[in-house]
């Protein structure tokens, strides 16, 4: 029996673009554990936000945050270029501003411990929201630091950068949850 | 050796164990605080614990190998062996998954029994009240586990890619990650005694378990470590619907199954993730010092509740829409009719997954919730009647003027309709706020849903059990017993819980162990049933051990189906079809002259020998 021209018409995915899915797919799941963190947030504490935060720190952070992902995009961008180079030095500046964006959360700890504790109800939602994302930051960092030492190993190439791909997109994901986040916390009022 | 596996994770999750148990009293002591405090050295320690686990158990080896650049191992083993290893074959998974539940299932339906035990009279009989509260907790606890996962685990895992023409799914080391992440929930939960049980329900409202003995601990990783298994296969089912489907199975020619499993798993997909949360902040309450719930600090036992059941109630549609895919199935292939009004079916699931992110609320009309919250969750709870109805009358329109081949799976498919139908109907005196808020929390309640979920999704499981066994195994029960079994479950179950709704009007309350003198006729008669409806398992446990081992080779496809699954060998090759399938047809057109699903190639065949799918005139058999 001669198979229909429907049948024809299938496309069977890459093993790239079904990685790809896959990862967006469980960007989309982790959206919905911020969602319910962010509105926890406005459940408790309304517009509620206290004088003692430090604004200039908070603002110092993003901007690492936001810069980390552009080195990101350009080491994937180099890698799909065949930029070795390129692709090694961005992704050490990228591990780099990660690194200062958690030193960054740290000092922020220090100072919340003495104005809003965790067993206040704004620390508790200061210290959740921001330890659960630095642990975002902290796994992201982990995969970027593996496809590093990948890398110098010679791992990756401008045909096959999958590796590379899907450690940026997840940095990217991270760093859009802070966009989200920095303003619930040190901007609403 | 066989263990190995076995015994290597379970090497490397106990160093897991100490190093985070370890550290995390390193940390205290640098925070300045005392470094012993069991709870949280055994949360982090049980973080560490879980990773050691899996990479001893098998990820390691198959995975993380390449995460540092080193070459990873392959290898099935054969036989029984698969069952023991991190197997990345679907159709092993599949039974991983459903031999776990089943034993489970098994578990909890014991806790049952001590639970009517307990209650045959009223005041104390076999146990303190405190030790009901910890068995009813754990009995819940486990069952809800059961429900979520037997299915879609169990069958979706075994047969999605079998139905779609597959050779396996999108991602199967994840999935087998799915799987290797739930023998941790089941010993932690079975842990729980020794730590003082946990007296919550399944639950777990704060600010009760937040001040509650430290079994709530265990509880709380085990449904954390739960959810992360659900949302990795829900994932995995999306992807693979999406992209592993065989040449020619469009969207419309998809086996209803299938629809009902990707259904489900856009809610474990995304809805997971707020009970995830809420355990958690419970957790941090516990051991992190944080005040959520903590009135005197701004904190809203409210929020859990409402973080909970964005979740909880979307999962009893993870539970029952595979459900509705067993029973479609069963029906339509042993009615020997296509499928009435498929379209619609498939809309009315898209539809009970939407409005299910929509109807969280009816679970606090008695809360302390907004008052002006009431009518809308009401009515948004009431409009999901529209597609279940819908899904109700496809199943009629499929039976109707059928010539009906009333095999034990079919039996319980039926059954299933008949006490779904009791569920739904009782449903709504819930879903009514004026009615509700005199019914809440008392058996009338613990009735309803037992309709749903063991009336309805149970008997949905045990049709597809019995439906798939012959596939999945490669031999038959005794189809004699499977009746017996069918008749004995229907009555024993719905004589055990139809005076629960007598019983809850009048005034017996949930989740309490003493009740007052004058329900104890009542309740002793409940716990006989309930009894006779435990042994019934006794007999399905026999009869399909008895097949297993050595029951008569039941053949490639012994009910003369049409779908996909029925078209290889049972139990199929690890490669699942000789050659890729092309799917010419709708999976359910019995009786509709000249059609077909499928063209499966034979093994080396030429294009002339193909092997024919199901008759196309009706068939109807007596065995």
């Amino acid at each position: 029996m001669a198979v229909q021209p429907e049948a024809l018409a299938r496309h069977r995915l890459s093993r790239m673009a079904l990685n790809r899915m896959g990862l967006w797919l469980f960007l989309l799941s982790e959206t919905f554990f911020f969602a319910a963190l962010i509105s926890s947030r406005y459940y408790l504490q309304g517009l509620a936000r206290p004088e003692t935060l430090n604004q200039a720190l908070g603002l110092g952070i993003t901007m690492v945050l936001l810069l980390s992902s552009l080195s990101a995009y350009r080491a994937e961008t180099c890698i799909a270029h065949g930029d070795r180079k390129g692709f090694q030095q961005n992704l050490l500046a990228t591990i780099a501003l990660g690194l200062l964006f958690v030193v960054g959360v740290a000092m922020e700890w220090r100072e919340a411990f003495v104005h809003f504790p965790p067993n206040t109800g704004f620390g508790s939602i200061f210290f959740t929201m921001t330890g659960i994302h630095a642990f975002h930051v902290l796994s992201g960092l982990l995969v970027l630091t593996l496809v590093y030492m990948l890398g110098r190993r010679g791992h990756f190439s401008a045909g096959s950068s999958w590796g590379v791909e899907g450690a940026v997109k997840y940095w990217h994901f991270v760093d859009v949850a802070w966009v989200f986040i920095y303003p619930t916390l040190y901007l609403v009022t | 050796m066989a263990f190995a596996p076995l015994l290597r994770g379970i090497g490397f999750g106990a160093v897991g164990f100490l190093l985070g148990s370890g550290l995390g009293a390193i940390v205290r002591v640098t925070m300045g605080l005392d470094p012993w405090s069991a709870e949280a050295l055994v949360v982090v320690g049980y973080i560490f614990g879980l990773v050691g686990w899996l990479l001893g158990v098998g990820v390691w080896g198959t995975w993380a190998r390449e995460w540092f650049g080193l070459a990873a191992r392959r290898g099935e083993a054969q036989g029984w062996r698969r069952y023991l290893r991190f197997s990345t074959d679907h159709k092993v998974i599949g039974v991983q998954y459903l031999v776990t539940f089943l034993v489970v299932m098994l578990l909890g339906g014991v806790l049952a029994v001590l639970m009517r035990a307990e209650l045959m009279a009223p005041g104390k009989t076999i146990m303190t009240l405190n030790t009901y509260n910890n068995a009813m907790s754990l009995h819940g606890i486990l069952m809800v586990a059961v429900a979520v996962a037997a299915i879609i685990g169990g069958l979706g895992n075994f047969l999605v890619p079998l139905l779609i023409g597959a050779e396996d799914v999108a991602f199967p080391r994840l999935n087998a990650l799915s799987f290797w992440v739930i023998p941790p929930v089941a010993v932690l939960l079975l842990l729980t005694p020794l730590m003082g049980g946990f007296d919550s329900g399944w639950t777990a409202y704060p600010p009760l378990s937040v001040i509650n003995a430290q079994g709530q601990t265990l509880y709380l990783l085990a449904f954390i470590t739960f959810g992360f298994s659900s949302i990795l296969g829900g994932l995995n089912f999306i992807a693979t619907v999406i992209a592993m489907r065989a040449p020619g199975m469009t969207w419309s020619r998809l086996p209803i199954f299938v629809w009902s499993i990707f259904a489900a798993s856009l809610i474990s997909l995304t809805a997971t993730q707020f009970v995830a949360f809420a355990l958690l902040s419970v957790l941090l309450d516990r051991v992190a010092g944080t005040s959520f719930y903590d009135a005197t600090q701004g904190g809203n036992a409210l929020l859990y509740e409402h973080l909970f059941w964005f979740y909880s109630h979307p999962a009893v549609y993870i539970m029952i829409l595979p459900a509705f895919g067993v029973a479609l199935e069963v029906l339509a292939h042993f009615s020997r009719k296509p499928l009435f009004a498929y379209k619609w079916v498939v809309g009315a699931f898209m539809a009970v997954v939407g409005l299910s992110f929509l109807v969280w609320a009816h679970h606090l009309f008695t809360s302390g919730m907004s008052d002006f919250l009431h009518l809308p969750f009401m009515v948004t709870t009431e409009l999901i009647s529209i597609p279940t109805g819908i899904v109700f009358l496809s199943s009629l329109g499929t039976i109707w003027l059928g010539r009906l081949w009333l095999t034990t799976p079919m039996l319980f498919a039926l059954g299933f309709l008949f006490n779904f139908l009791i569920g739904g109907i009782t449903g709504i005196f819930l879903a009514d706020v004026p009615t509700d808020l005199h019914l809440q929390d008392t058996y009338f309640v613990v009735a309803h849903f037992h309709y749903t979920i063991v009336g309805g999704e149970v008997f949905a499981l045990l049709a597809g059990v019995y439906y798939w066994f012959p596939k999945l195994t490669g031999r038959m029960y005794s189809e004699r017993l499977g009746k017996l079994h069918f008749w004995w479950v229907l009555l024993a179950y719905n004589v055990t819980f139809i005076p629960m709704f007598w019983a809850g009007l009048h005034g017996m309350n949930r989740r309490v162990a003493d009740y007052s003198p004058e329900l104890g006729g009542i309740n002793l008669f409940i716990s006989i049933a309930a009894f006779v409806l435990a042994a019934s398992f006794l007999l399905m446990l026999v009869n399909l051990a008895r097949a297993w081992v050595r029951g008569p080779a039941a053949g490639a496809n012994p009910w003369k189906a049409r779908t996909l699954e029925w078209q290889t060998s049972s139990p199929p090759p690890a490669e699942n079809f000789p050659a890729e399938p092309q799917v010419v047809g709708a999976p359910y057109d019995y009786g509709v002259p000249g059609s077909r699903h499928a063209v499966v190639a034979a093994k080396g065949a030429s294009e002339g020998e193909e092997k024919r799918d199901g008759d196309a005139a009706p068939r109807n058999q007596e065995d």
